[in-house]
């Protein structure tokens, strides 16, 4: 094309100059220039989709789950609590279910509903004194071992403290293989 | 007309369109690959255009947060003018997509097409296929429901397995400790935003490098391909029998291509749209959560692999697959295209395929699940009732409200993550059902500590009038048989 031809003519450099010309100075300078406004803009990005994982703010707290008459001795029941870490639109999201067992006295087992397997909802069954799993078949004892299926473990277990005749668990976040509650 | 030729000159001169047609719709391709196998692509395309269409106007009503998603779904489905019309459409068209990506990534593998010198259109459809399971499984997280906020926690499940970087990256998805409003939000973002944007630009290099290299020529059995004369060979077939794509070789795939938009819009009006399945409230535990059928086939994987495998299955062979998948034409870039001549090709075409169906049609059944209301919603077949002695009524009680019909079935009635009950007393003798009820095994949980002694003796009386009339119980073998005249209860 005769139109670019055009352009080199004007742009050959006469030979009496040295090797870098005033030309590929300024391309260097503009590539350089460009390479930093790239990087300034990269950083902030990056520290703004990396910092849900890397700079975790609390995750955990103790959260009040009922008084203590509401669960009796020797039965596992359903308690659910409000995550403390929730924004005003995560709706109905940050109510979290877990299955409490009271043994005796102040005893407890508290059970979050995820299956060890892959997250699913286990259901409890006063009858057969198990929990099920709707996904693959996972089942649990009562008191959270595995009884059949996939499950590598048994269900996660929350930490718990009796205060003022009140149960309260340590939770926040879902429990998973590679961070249990 | 002089005028509108002049103008359309004018035209021509300034937006070059003619030049522009001739290296692009009107390239030139071989006669025999304006075949109707050579439809599926394009189809592909259609759908995805349809996609965008349809999501944009869903984006105009649909509001990705927490509380409102549900109710915005709501909205769509019964007050929005034909929102339920497009909602159906989009999903319809999404499922056509991935089944047509499939068809065509099966036969450009079976037509040798990926090999010298297009295995980069072979990559790059790769991973349009993945962009596209991608925008599957975040359009199953739009639809914000029961389903989708337990698919959501299978995922995370998943993803925490992979060894160190787990747990940060469970956190980077859900972008906070549970998953919330941050999390459909990012899921928005990537359906509607990142994997369309992607899916445009890969698109347009993977059209790009069809034109560059131009399109396979039909496979003919006994030809080889050489990247030395390969180019040589593929000019002079087009020009003994190359015809113009646009208008010549088109034809195909424009009916083809409508037949497809007919059948999305026959399947969205007929089933209309999918859910929302139940608000996506974690205290509602009365769930059956189940992926779309895309996903049917690896959940019903973790299912039924043996549980020491499932971490390998994720870390390793997962990705290997994704892997040897782009690895194809790497392996092998030369040889015959046509499928009578690459016996291996077409059996491993079959053998996957057959896989991942049988696999998906046991994950819409999921018969290793236990099923969650047989105890007390699935009758007693009565003539498993019919003369049997109190204490056998009361074992057949038990049966029920203990729950073993949550995994046995009766009459195929019932769960079926353990063996049916009906003819159980064929199998197992009065001890060999004790020692299965109190200890368990075999995958069946122990009921020592949940069965009071009597309750024991009238679940096995029960069980042991479990089997046809015709047909003996089994029995210990140390005690001779004496047909006609088996005790009732050892």
């Amino acid at each position: 094309m005769p139109d670019h031809d055009h352009d080199h003519d004007h742009g050959d450099p006469p030979p009496s100059l040295p090797p870098v010309d005033r030309r590929s100075f300024l391309f260097s300078i503009g590539i350089g220039l460009n390479a930093i406004a790239a990087s300034l803009v990269a950083v902030p990005i990056v520290g703004y989709l990396a910092s849900a994982a890397f700079e975790r703010k609390a995750q955990q707290a103790w959260i009040p789950l009922g008084e203590l008459e509401q669960f009796p001795e020797q039965a596992t029941r359903l308690a659910t609590y409000r995550n403390p870490f929730t924004t005003p639109w995560d709706g109905v999201t940050g109510d979290i279910p877990c299955w409490v067992r009271r043994k005796q006295g102040g005893e407890f087992q508290i059970f979050a509903i995820n299956c060890a397997h892959l997250g699913c909802p286990v259901r409890w069954f006063e009858e057969s004194r198990l929990f099920m799993c709707p996904c693959h078949g996972g089942v649990y004892y009562e008191d959270g071992s595995v009884a059949s299926g996939p499950p590598p473990r048994g269900l996660y277990e929350y930490e718990y403290r009796v205060k003022n005749k009140r149960l309260e668990v340590r939770g926040g976040r879902t429990p998973t293989t590679s961070q249990s509650v | 007309m002089d005028t509108l030729k002049k103008v359309g000159r004018w035209f021509d001169e300034r937006l070059h369109l003619t030049q522009l047609y001739a290296s692009s719709a009107g390239h030139p391709i071989p006669r025999l690959s304006a075949s109707w196998w050579y439809v599926f692509g394009s189809a592909s395309l259609i759908c995805f255009v349809l996609q965008v269409v349809t999501g944009v106007c869903l984006a105009l009503v649909y509001v990705p947060s927490p509380n409102d998603a549900y109710a915005s779904l709501e909205y769509l489905n019964y007050q929005q003018t034909l929102g339920w019309f497009l909602r159906a459409v989009h999903n319809w068209g999404s499922i056509f997509m991935v089944g047509l990506m499939t068809a065509h990534m099966i036969q450009v593998f079976l037509f040798g097409a990926y090999k010298y010198p297009r295995e980069l259109t072979w990559v790059v459809g790769c991973v349009l296929f993945l962009l596209t399971l991608g925008a599957a499984f975040t359009g199953q997280i739009m639809r914000f429901d029961q389903d989708a906020y337990w698919g959501l926690q299978i995922g995370m499940s998943i993803s925490s397995r992979i060894p160190v970087v787990g747990a940060d990256l469970v956190q980077l998805i859900q972008g906070g400790p549970i998953i919330g409003a941050e999390t459909l939000s990012r899921f928005f973002a990537l359906h509607v935003f990142v994997l369309p944007g992607l899916t445009i630009a890969l698109l347009v290099v993977h059209l790009r490098l069809v034109l560059t290299r131009g399109i396979n020529e039909y496979p003919v059995a006994g030809e080889s391909v050489d990247p030395e004369t390969y180019q040589a060979r593929y000019d002079a077939l087009l020009e003994r029998t190359g015809i113009r794509f646009v208008p010549d070789g088109i034809d195909k795939d424009l009916i083809f291509g409508a037949l497809v938009i007919f059948s999305i819009l026959g399947c969205a009006a007929y089933f209309g749209p999918v859910g929302p399945n139940g608000p996506a409230d974690p205290t509602l535990l009365n769930t059956v959560p189940r992926p779309d059928f895309y996903f049917l086939s690896l959940f019903a994987a973790f299912a039924l692999m043996p549980p020491y495998l499932e971490d390998f299955v994720i870390v390793c062979i997962l990705p290997v697959a994704v892997l040897a998948l782009f690895a194809i034409p790497f392996v092998s870039n030369r040889g015959e295209k046509h499928p009578a001549r690459r016996p291996g090709a077409v059996i491993g075409t079959v053998m996957i395929m057959t896989t991942l169906c049988v696999l998906a049609w046991e994950g819409v059944d999921s018969p290793w699940s236990p099923k969650m209301d047989a105890w007390s919603g699935e009758p007693v077949p009565p003539h498993l009732l019919e003369g049997r002695t109190p204490l056998e009524l009361q074992g057949a009680l038990l049966l029920q409200s203990k729950q073993c019909r949550n995994c046995h079935a009766l009459d195929e009635e019932g769960g079926h993550r353990g063996p049916d009950l009906t003819d159980v007393a064929m199998r197992l003798t009065a001890d060999q059902l004790v020692r299965q009820v109190l200890q368990g095994g075999g995958n069946m949980p122990a009921y020592a500590k949940n069965l009071q002694p009597d309750e024991v003796s009238a679940l096995v009386a029960f069980m042991r009038t479990l089997h046809p009339a015709n047909a003996l119980p089994a029995r210990d073998s140390a005690v001779p048989a004496v047909p006609g005249n088996q005790p009732r209860n050892e």
